[in-house]
């Protein structure tokens, strides 16, 4: 009989804790701290030494950069820079805001920004997305408030570089502890501070209660984050549902619509810089020479019912593009450029002018699996078959870059840099994944990158948007939606650049 | 005895030795690494660095051998993902699988011994059907799936047991019944053949015959001798419990070994990989020449063998 008393007290303190447990989503509110579940671990918390998205949120929140672009207006405002100023094509002068204090109360200066933008634009230390900080020749300090830096070539983009992924550490902590330290025990100077860390598993940030009252970004009023690493998308479901956290995103469209039923959950979508287009390969040794013909590259984007996957299986949020780049990017237009209406008559046609009633090629994609089996579904009703082959991200790009993709199932989401120099380049100015190669693209896209004058600026990019559009070197799909479900008591907004703000979010 | 433990020593030795050499080419023939390490829109020169830095440039059978000669001496490397050593990140997710793995065992134990002897007790009864049934569903439904209706059930439904996570003993209930019933039917279908074996020896009809009890029949001699080969199972049992755990860690985002082996592999992180799938052959190897010592101390036919 003892056992079985034993066994019943068991049980009742069993239940007891399940239902301790069983009470979330007011309690969470009560307690003022937000849970947060992400399908990956970031490799580092230091900004500068991962590539991943939780990595850019946790960035944004925990740091400061020196300017800070209103995510409403797209609207540049000084952060740690009180005011900056063009002093040459080269050559920018910041004059940096007093009395901010790093979480470890190391207290901000110009020895902070050169330190760190010195550190940054060394190959040697290997910041892992080079692109965001190559472009940096190096920093100086004027006075206690006052930094100059100095940019490689001529580079218009910097202003968008520094109020996006260029955070500013501590430089007498960095120097001290360096990544390896930075990313254990991560010091910044944003609105919230790193209390716990554990790699691959969670994450803990509480309100910096010091946070400078005149910065751009507003006070923060949630009081803590708990962000925990779940891989499983069935398990971040269920946490939702049982109240065991209260936000997650890039939740699939389906998902999405069966969470929108639950009475304590709310879903938000919204776009993202994240654009879907297809690649054709017609550089020289291409596997697949139809492509050549202009005539069969216009059929096939003649082929696609871009508005109806947008409204059918991409969902609320997305929009249709028509030229190679983000609308909102600087840079960015399709004005004058060509544009293709569904028409699978005209795209029949066209092939059957071209010579190829019908024709067979691979196609390789990454993601979104059933909008790659939209895409391939409109080819083959005008008669082109494609063979899929579905890879890893890093899979594809070898295919691509090695001249053996045919067709792609390209996204790309820019570093949620906006400009255009962060986008089109990439896959129209000879890099590795170009496998248009056309010159004169290059050269105009060149030209945006590097030149000063906005004006000429947006002449080129605008210039070369149209060849790739009229010449059909690409098939431009749209921009992604994301979709997020959190708490129904939470406020909450999404934005293109995929960051989740914190310091924006409270309760209903 | 000496003899036989050293040739299995050595046998086990090479087992191990060819499962890291099968794992560490795997993995390469999956992907160019330093693309996987370079992320998104990593130019030429990016890849050359990486290449450069990591020592894959190298032929594959000099890293291999690289690697293989660093880690004999005890030099684990460093994680290329998380940038941390990787014997520091490995020994401290050990814990929680250890915890799910011998849990789960004990689940699977605690399930299969009684329905297995009431299964033999009862053979081709309704109480012996059910126990096959349960088998069957057991073997049958694949772990991931019954992972998810535990989830449905306890979680989401009943809100009793937390979803995921690694904080309080409650987290590890459903990752144990959905890891440990999976093993369960091997045990279940072992011990009823052993008991019908056993329950039929002429030792049991003289126990039976000097008048004890059923229970001391049933429990304390026939149990103690049908259980035997159950003792060998376990060992190997265990062994691949911990395998298997790397699925239902995954699931549960139990932060254990099994979900670094699934990052490991997901973010091409071969250093930490290797050391996982060595380690793991390694205690499985282990466990397999524990079960055969016991068994060739138990029964010395098998040392001839």
């Amino acid at each position: 009989m003892r056992f079985f008393d034993k066994a019943s007290t068991a049980l009742a303190a069993t239940i007891l804790a399940a239902t301790a447990l069983a009470t979330p989503a007011f309690a969470q509110k009560a307690a003022n701290t937000v849970r947060f579940a992400y399908d990956q671990a970031p490799e580092s918390v230091d900004p500068f030494f991962n590539n991943v998205r939780i990595g850019v949120i946790i960035g944004a929140n925990v740091w400061d950069t020196l300017i800070y672009r209103d995510p409403a207006t797209n609207e540049y405002k000084g952060q740690l820079a009180k005011s900056w100023k063009q002093v040459d094509d080269k050559t920018i002068d910041f004059e940096l805001r007093e009395g901010v204090k790093f979480h470890n109360g190391e207290e901000f200066d110009a020895d902070d920004v050169v330190y760190t933008l010195n550190f940054i634009s060394k190959t040697e230390n290997k910041v892992v997305t080079q692109g965001n900080v190559n472009w940096i020749a190096k920093a100086e300090k004027l006075d206690k408030y006052k930094v100059r830096l100095t940019t490689k070539d001529i580079f218009p983009a910097a202003i968008e570089y520094l109020a996006g992924p260029v955070v500013i550490h501590p430089n007498e902590y960095y120097e001290k502890v360096g990544p390896k330290g930075q990313n254990e025990k991560p010091v910044g100077s944003g609105p919230y501070k790193v209390t716990n860390y554990v790699p691959g598993k969670s994450i803990a940030l509480e309100l910096n209660k010091d946070y400078f009252k005149d910065s751009p970004k507003p006070q923060p009023k949630i009081g803590k984050f708990e962000i925990r690493f779940i891989p499983d998308r069935q398990t971040q479901m269920a946490e939702m549902l049982s109240g065991g956290a209260d936000l997650i995103m890039h939740v699939p469209k389906d998902q999405a619509d069966q969470l929108q039923t639950v009475p304590t959950l709310q879903v938000v979508s919204g776009e993202t810089m994240r654009i879907v287009f297809m690649q054709m390969n017609i550089q020289d040794g291409t596997p697949a020479p139809a492509l050549k013909d202009e005539r069969v590259r216009k059929a096939i984007i003649h082929a696609i019912d871009r508005e109806a996957m947008v409204k059918n299986i991409v969902g609320t949020g997305s929009r249709v593009i028509n030229t190679i780049c983000f609308p909102s990017q600087f840079g960015c237009t399709d004005e004058g450029a060509a544009r293709y209406a569904y028409d699978p008559a005209k795209a029949k046609a066209l092939l059957a002018e071209a010579g190829h009633p019908s024709l067979t090629m691979d196609i390789v994609a990454y993601r979104e699996r059933n909008q790659t089996e939209a895409l391939i579904g409109y080819l083959q009703a005008v008669g082109i078959k494609t063979n899929l082959r579905f890879l890893q991200y890093a899979a594809m790009r070898e295919q691509i870059a090695t001249n053996k993709a045919m067709l792609t199932h390209q996204t790309w989401g820019s570093f949620s840099v906006n400009d255009t120099s962060a986008a089109t380049p990439n896959y129209f100015a000879f890099r590795s994944e170009d496998i248009t190669r056309d010159a004169a693209v290059r050269d105009l896209l060149e030209k945006g990158n590097n030149s000063v004058d906005p004006a000429v600026r947006k002449e080129a990019y605008k210039a070369g948007l149209k060849i790739i559009a009229d010449k059909a070197y690409a098939v431009p799909l749209y921009s992604l939606p994301v979709y997020y479900v959190a708490n129904k008591d939470l406020t909450f907004k999404a934005y293109p650049d995929e960051l989740v703000r914190f310091w924006e979010m409270g309760w209903k | 005895m000496l003899g036989f433990i050293v040739k299995r020593l050595g046998l086990a030795l090479l087992v191990a030795l060819a499962v890291s050499a099968i794992a560490f080419f795997l993995l390469r023939l999956s992907g160019d690494i330093a693309v996987a390490i370079a992320g998104e829109g990593a130019q030429q020169a990016d890849l050359d660095v990486i290449r450069k830095t990591y020592g894959l440039d190298r032929p594959l059978v000099v890293q291999y051998l690289d690697w293989l000669l660093k880690t004999l001496s005890g030099d684990f490397g460093t994680s290329i993902y998380f940038k941390t050593d990787v014997a520091t990140l490995v020994f401290a997710k050990l814990p929680v699988t250890l915890i799910l793995g011998v849990s789960s065992l004990a689940f699977a134990l605690a399930i299969s011994i009684p329905l297995g002897v009431l299964a033999a007790i009862y053979s081709n009864s309704w109480i012996d059907r059910l126990a096959l049934a349960l088998a069957v569903f057991g073997q049958a439904m694949p772990n991931f799936f019954f992972a998810l209706i535990l989830v449905m059930l306890f979680s989401i439904t009943l809100r009793w047991l937390p979803v995921s996570g690694s904080g309080t003993w409650l987290h590890y209930v459903m990752p144990t019944i959905a890891l440990g019933y999976y093993t369960a039917p091997a045990f279940m279908r072992l011990i009823r053949a052993g008991m019908i074996e056993v329950l039929s020896a002429d030792y049991i009809r003289t126990a039976r015959a000097k008048g004890l009890s059923p229970y001391a029949v049933v429990i304390t001699h026939a149990l103690r001798n049908a259980a035997v080969p159950v003792v060998a199972l376990t060992a190997v049992q265990l062994g691949f419990l911990l395998g298997g755990s790397v699925v239902i860690e995954t699931i549960f985002a139990l932060d254990g070994l099994g979900y670094l082996a699934y990052q490991s592999i997901t973010y091409k992180d071969f250093p930490v990989m290797q050391v996982i799938v060595l380690l793991l052959s390694v205690v499985y190897v282990l466990l397999t020449l524990l079960a055969d010592i016991a068994n060739a101390w138990l029964d010395p036919r098998i040392r001839v063998a």
